[in-house]
């Protein structure tokens, strides 16, 4: 029983993870992990707006006709997303400044969307925000996995302290548009290959049991 | 305000790519980029409905600004987007029922592409006029379409040659954007510094 319903929280955070397993909200992910500090903050932002929603739609799903729930998850999203861009103003105006346009464009994030078609729009209000806590932080995990090597190697940083001393000098091409891309295509091949070893050694681990017994009997 | 509407063609298009420079529509560009016929008709709905929602959102606008409510600019923009992308379903249906069949479920998902959202919010930030408006979403919505286009003729490709078996799939296409975007960055000096 455990192993068909794991705890949606640890599910989001790693099983699952939406960055790396799920390859899924990838706009903000390669667009503002140029600094941990950004990348932070827009995990943060993101998590923040899973839980509202997941725990709004939960609550309603038993009244919402099948035709128009698309639209009416669009709209109780895009409501999320409203409190928290006027929410990131108000905290703190230079975060707001660096993440642009990519608050409000949490709303076409596809990881929030999923995650109300595919959860909340069948669990009770709980475990969906269980749920939403687990996704955000999971994509915060990713986004920080990201934004720690690009500003590492791109600006010599990490949350804005040097690490390497004056005789650094940094690899721009981490900060530009395809650091990015080869940086996340780094960490998916990471974890690639951590899948692969632990599947292997599942493997064998399963066709030693099989043939013991059978080598007992003979 | 007064960008020419070359320059602002040009920036959106090449030098500011939405795809491979401000990373918009990333899902549908590595998601959907597999094939040529269907990363060229799903580069052409998406140029459909940008350039739709985009004159639309522009008079919506208006009416908001009037209004003083501009807190509601996200929810009506997304709305409008959600309409349009209905529309384009409609019409589709009607001219071309294989086309429309062939699209199937990625006509609907055009909602959330990122890179829809982005333009009407971008061209409010920027105060464009309705021409402005509309050449920047032609600009940009085409270079979408563009490098769609120019990944899944390079994907094709790769189809063919071997890979190691760890990196086939996204990590593949992630390297190979990235070398896309390195091209394109070579623009960057265009439109008299930008």
């Amino acid at each position: 029983m455990k192993e068909t319903a794991p705890n949606p929280f640890i599910n989001g955070l790693w099983r699952q993870n939406p960055t790396f397993v799920q390859i899924l909200g990838m706009c903000p992910t390669l667009a503002i992990t140029n600094s941990v500090q950004n990348a932070i903050a827009m995990g943060l932002a993101t998590a923040f707006v899973l839980i509202c929603s997941n725990g709004l739609i939960a609550a309603i799903r038993k009244h919402v006709p099948k035709q128009v729930r698309i639209a009416t998850y669009i709209a109780i999203i895009a409501t999320a997303v409203t409190v928290t861009d006027y929410l990131v103003k108000a905290i703190s105006i230079s975060v707001y400044k660096a993440l642009g346009p990519f608050i409000p464009l949490i709303v076409a994030n596809c990881l929030v969307l999923e995650r109300a078609e595919g959860f909340a729009a069948k669990k009770p209000v709980i475990p969906s925000m269980m749920d939403g806590a687990g996704m955000g932080l999971g994509f915060a995990f990713g986004l920080t996995c990201l934004g720690t090597v690009r500003e590492v190697l791109g600006a010599g940083t990490f949350l804005g302290i040097h690490l390497f001393g004056p005789n650094f000098e940094p690899w721009v091409l981490f900060l530009l548009p395809p650091g990015g891309f080869i940086s996340l295509a780094i960490w998916l091949l990471i974890f690639a290959s951590y899948r692969e070893r632990k599947d292997r050694r599942e493997r064998a681990r399963a066709a030693l049991l099989t043939v013991q017994p059978a080598e007992a009997q003979s | 305000m007064n960008e020419s509407l070359g320059h602002i063609f040009v920036d959106a298009f090449l030098i500011n790519n939405f795809v491979l420079c401000v990373f918009l529509g990333m899902c549908s560009f590595l998601g959907l980029s597999s094939k040529v016929s269907t990363a060229w008709r799903m580069g052409v709905s998406v140029i459909f409905v940008i350039t739709v929602s985009a004159i639309l959102s522009y008079g919506t606008n208006l009416i908001l600004v009037a209004f003083h409510a501009e807190y509601l600019r996200l929810i009506t923009y997304i709305v409008i987007i959600a309409a349009t992308v209905q529309l384009t379903e409609m019409f589709i249906k009607k001219k071309s029922p294989e086309l429309f069949r062939e699209l199937g479920i990625y006509l609907p998902l055009i909602t959330t592409n990122c890179a829809v959202l982005a333009v009407p919010l971008f061209q409010t930030a920027r105060g464009y006029n309705l021409l402005q408006s509309t050449v920047f979403a032609l600009a940009a919505s085409g270079g979408y379409c563009m490098a769609m286009v120019l990944l899944a003729l390079v994907r094709e490709r790769t189809e063919l040659s071997d890979v190691p078996s760890l990196a086939r799939g996204t990590a593949l296409t992630l390297v190979l954007a990235s070398i896309l975007s390195m091209a394109f960055m070579g623009f960057a000096g265009m439109g008299g510094g930008g």
